[in-house]
């Protein structure tokens, strides 16, 4: 736009249009000198002589380069618009609030479980085990490691059965029967400053991988 | 045509004056199909018959040769999307209604056979598309110059699976629930998008995770950690107007590309 505006270089235009011999092209494609100076004229004379004269200047006025420019600005914005609504519609199906339980909670005081036994009251609420033994606690998490389904603990059995596959595991998460791959996953289990246990699921602790003895996959007590 | 004769019987008249009025004409623009050049002109100038072929191989009709597989799937897409739409009157996909709603359309609704239908219909059409892709397979019709539409069917037989998949959770029963964490599990494997999948690891910045439990594509899905509130309102928003809205314009393409690919294809 900003070479449009000169309308002392009329030959500039016609140059940049190509070496093309015959007269009409180049007469035809001398637009932006002719182009600024016309245009005044035909806005003024709107009205009674609005004929032929000031119409083939305006179509003729598009020069190549100023075509190409504003197809690739047209075209740049369409994309780039195109694309933020792309992301954007993607965002708008991840929501900021979720209205399932919190992955970090407390179960209440040490001195409420009893040694040696599988604590289900949290499974619903939270879907883990707190499970006593002479040591202290782990918090196993219950969704089956075959395909996800909440597996039941059998007290008369001593074992936890999944009830989509008949995957079994020991009180301890390890497997043992069933098509289950590997033993159940540990959450994260810490006593927290009121002296509550706090469990944490969004940190697991994996037995293939060596986790279970790390520092807070087990609360000493 | 216009004028008739007044010795003609009185049906022959009213039937000439009805077509020749502006009503008429201004809904079928050609007269009746008895040359070829209307039976064309019929067929060109109908949105519905325009996605059909103006001609068919004898073959074509032959129910040994095309099993009829193919009009019989799209028979029962027309019935599942009837019946689904009068479902859709009594059923509220909440977590409080959806199993009492398919408990009341059962026994109390009049018709307590529609959801049946509905079911049954969705059982049936994926017995028919399989088989329709069956026999397309072994008349080889899948050649060129088809080998597009084949493609087009590959991807209306995905949708009719994914169909299947989202409508089986809407009864939200325990097998609904259940089958959906299952299957919906395999989207944690997911190369980059799933939180277990292959490359996953590789988007994060530093020790900040990009892909996890919550941000990958079974999360995008279901529309939450695991299959409640948030997943049946996705899967029925999917089951009753994202897929169908999607197989309805591929099932136009795919049936015109069979009239534009030259037909259906003759025996071998």
């Amino acid at each position: 736009m900003a070479d449009e505006k000169d309308p002392s270089t009329p030959k500039e235009p016609a140059a940049g249009a190509a070496p093309v011999p015959t007269p009409p092209m180049t007469a035809a494609t001398s637009p932006s000198g002719v182009q600024a100076a016309p245009a005044p004229r035909s806005n003024a004379a709107t009205g009674a002589a609005a004929g032929a004269a000031p119409k083939p200047a305006a179509a003729e006025g598009v020069s190549r380069r100023g075509f190409l420019k504003w197809t690739t600005v047209g075209w740049v914005a369409f994309s780039a618009a195109c694309t933020s609504g792309l992301v954007a519609s993607t965002r708008f199906m991840f929501p900021n609030v979720l209205f399932e339980p919190p992955q970090s909670f407390k179960v209440g005081f040490p001195s409420e479980y009893t040694v040696g036994e599988v604590d289900t009251r949290w499974k619903d609420a939270y879907g883990v085990w707190i499970v006593r033994n002479s040591e202290g606690f782990y918090a196993l998490i219950a969704v089956c490691t075959h395909l996800g389904c909440s597996p039941n603990w059998l007290a008369a059995e001593n074992k936890f059965k999944c009830p989509c596959h008949g995957s079994g595991f020991y009180k301890t998460g390890v497997n043992f029967e069933g098509p289950a791959p590997r033993p159940l996953e540990r959450a994260r289990i810490v006593l927290s400053d009121d002296g509550q246990i706090l469990v944490d699921k969004s940190v697991k602790f994996q037995q293939e991988k060596g986790e279970w003895t790390k520092e807070e996959s087990f609360l000493k007590i | 045509m216009a004028t008739a004769k007044p010795s003609e019987p009185f049906l022959s008249r009213t039937w000439d004056y009805i077509t020749d009025t502006q009503l008429w004409k201004s809904v079928f623009r050609h007269g009746v199909p008895s040359t070829n050049r209307n039976r064309v002109l019929v067929v060109m100038t109908n949105v519905f018959l325009h996605l059909h072929p103006v001609k068919i191989r004898k073959s074509g009709i032959r129910l040994k040769f095309t099993w009829c597989m193919g009009g019989l799937t799209f028979f029962l897409f027309l019935v599942e999307t009837f019946t689904g739409l009068l479902l859709m009157f009594y059923y509220r996909p909440t977590v409080a209604y959806a199993y009492m709603d398919i408990i009341d359309l059962a026994e109390q609704v009049p018709l307590g056979i529609m959801r049946e239908l509905h079911r049954w219909g969705a059982h049936a059409m994926v017995i028919s598309v399989w088989l329709h892709m069956f026999r397309v397979f072994m008349t080889g019709s899948y050649k060129p110059p088809r080998e597009f539409n084949w493609n087009v069917g590959v991807i209306l037989l995905v949708l009719t699976l994914l169909l299947s998949f989202t409508g089986y959770l809407l009864p939200w029963d325990q097998l609904a629930i259940w089958a959906i964490t299952v299957g919906s599990n395999m989207a944690r494997a997911t190369p980059l998008l799933g939180h277990e999948g292959p490359g996953a690891q590789l988007l994060a910045l530093g020790d900040v995770k990009m892909v996890h439990a919550g941000s990958d594509a079974r999360f995008a899905l279901l529309g939450g950690r695991f299959v409640g509130e948030g997943a049946l309102l996705r899967f029925y928003v999917l089951h009753c107007v994202g897929i169908p809205l999607v197989a309805g314009i591929l099932m136009a393409v795919h049936f015109w590309r069979v009239r534009k690919d030259g037909g259906i294809s003759g025996p071998l």
